[in-house]
């Protein structure tokens, strides 16, 4: 059976993820395309260390009968994991889209050069 | 267009008289629309020959630019493709900085008819409204489309209408019309991705006032929709949690050369 601390620490944490990205969309340093995810990671792990029968049925489901809360780091490691390939596809466009800027600007600039 | 007279407000001759001394500009949005982006700006000239033109090619990868180069308008070719939000803006921003009086945004698809101009101008021109949105479900015609749009389109009229406390019909029309003011606000502050919905709450958290009219649609005349069924729900949630954080948000009144 999970420890009660552990669960309230748990339920702390991802409450306060969820309040620091809320507050970030709304002052709009956080664009809702790249929030939805960390919504998503809050809620999953909030819902889960404030359900904590849930939480020790998962964690039967992968015979990990000792220590239930390991399957909230495990899932909490995983979303971690999804968030870093996630942010290595929009590395990947923005600087796909900052050569193409380059270019144009240089082709810009020679054009004004020349006139 | 003996329905017409219906459905607008004013008379086309009354509203081509009324925008005689105004500057306007008609912002059309186009991604891989060759087949039909020359008709659009066509029959906007049809409507009035004197109304400029802005093509905001977003990154296409056919003739769109060239089609409507040879037509003589405005044309905006973005490096590359910033969705339909950036590349709206990207035309209110050209009007914004070419003092621009009255703007209307139709799609380079096709599917609005520059014939209804009149019903959504009217209001503008009129000074009853700042924003002026042409709506598929007010009255006549039919629109037929996938049964989730369908069922997202229903869901951010009722959630729209109860956030700016107005009836909102159709909150993902991309057909409408907007004075100065309206120019300066989506030239400094349009949203992403899906932005008609939340634009119109933006509006309405500005003071702009808005009114929706009834027009008919087209099915579109080429190209494909840039939204699928499953994209739709993401779209759907990534606009509701927009509506909602937006509920928290302080919103100044745009003053009209604030930004540039």
């Amino acid at each position: 059976m999970t420890p009660w601390p552990v669960s309230i620490a748990a339920a702390i944490a991802s409450f306060l993820l969820l309040v620091v990205v809320f507050e970030l969309i709304r002052s709009r340093r956080l664009r809702e395309r790249y929030a939805l995810l960390w919504l998503l990671t809050g809620v999953v792990l909030l819902g889960l260390s404030l359900w904590r029968d849930g939480l020790n049925t998962i964690a039967s489901w992968f015979g990990v009968e000792t220590y239930p809360p390991a399957i909230l780091g495990a899932i909490g490691a995983l979303f971690i994991l999804v968030m870093l390939l996630h942010y290595s596809t929009v590395i990947s466009r923005l600087s796909d889209q900052n050569t193409i800027l380059a270019q144009r600007l240089a082709l810009l600039e020679q054009q004004l050069r020349e006139r | 267009m003996a329905e017409l007279a219906a459905v607008a407000p004013l008379p086309r001759d009354d509203v081509l008289a009324q925008l005689a001394d105004l500057k306007r500009i008609a912002v059309v949005p186009a991604l891989n629309e060759e087949a039909t982006v020359g008709r659009v700006i066509d029959e906007i000239r049809a409507f009035d020959p004197d109304f400029d033109i802005v093509v905001v090619d977003d990154g296409s990868v056919d003739r769109t630019a060239g089609m409507a180069a040879d037509r003589g308008a405005h044309v905006l070719r973005l490096p590359f493709n910033l969705g339909i939000g950036g590349a709206v803006q990207t035309g209110y921003r050209f009007a914004f900085e070419r003092g621009y009086d009255v703007a209307v945004q139709i799609d380079g698809d096709g599917q609005h008819d520059p014939s209804q101009l009149p019903a959504i101008l009217g209001p503008v021109l009129a000074g009853t409204a700042d924003l002026c949105v042409g709506s598929r479900f007010t009255g006549t015609g039919e629109y037929r489309s996938s049964f989730v749009r369908r069922l997202g389109i229903r869901l951010f009229a009722r959630v729209v209408s109860a956030v700016v406390r107005q009836k909102v019909t159709d909150t993902t029309s991309g057909f409408r019309a907007v004075n100065r003011k309206g120019i300066a606000l989506f030239a400094a502050d349009y949203p992403h991705d899906y932005p008609e919905v939340e634009a119109t709450v933006m509006c309405v958290k500005h003071k702009l006032r808005l009114q929706e009219v009834p027009v008919e649609m087209r099915e579109r005349g080429g190209g494909s929709s840039s939204i699928t069924a499953v994209r739709s729900i993401y779209y759907m949630t990534k606009v509701l949690l927009a509506i909602f954080v937006g509920l928290f948000r302080r919103y100044a009144v745009p003053l009209e050369e604030e930004h540039r």
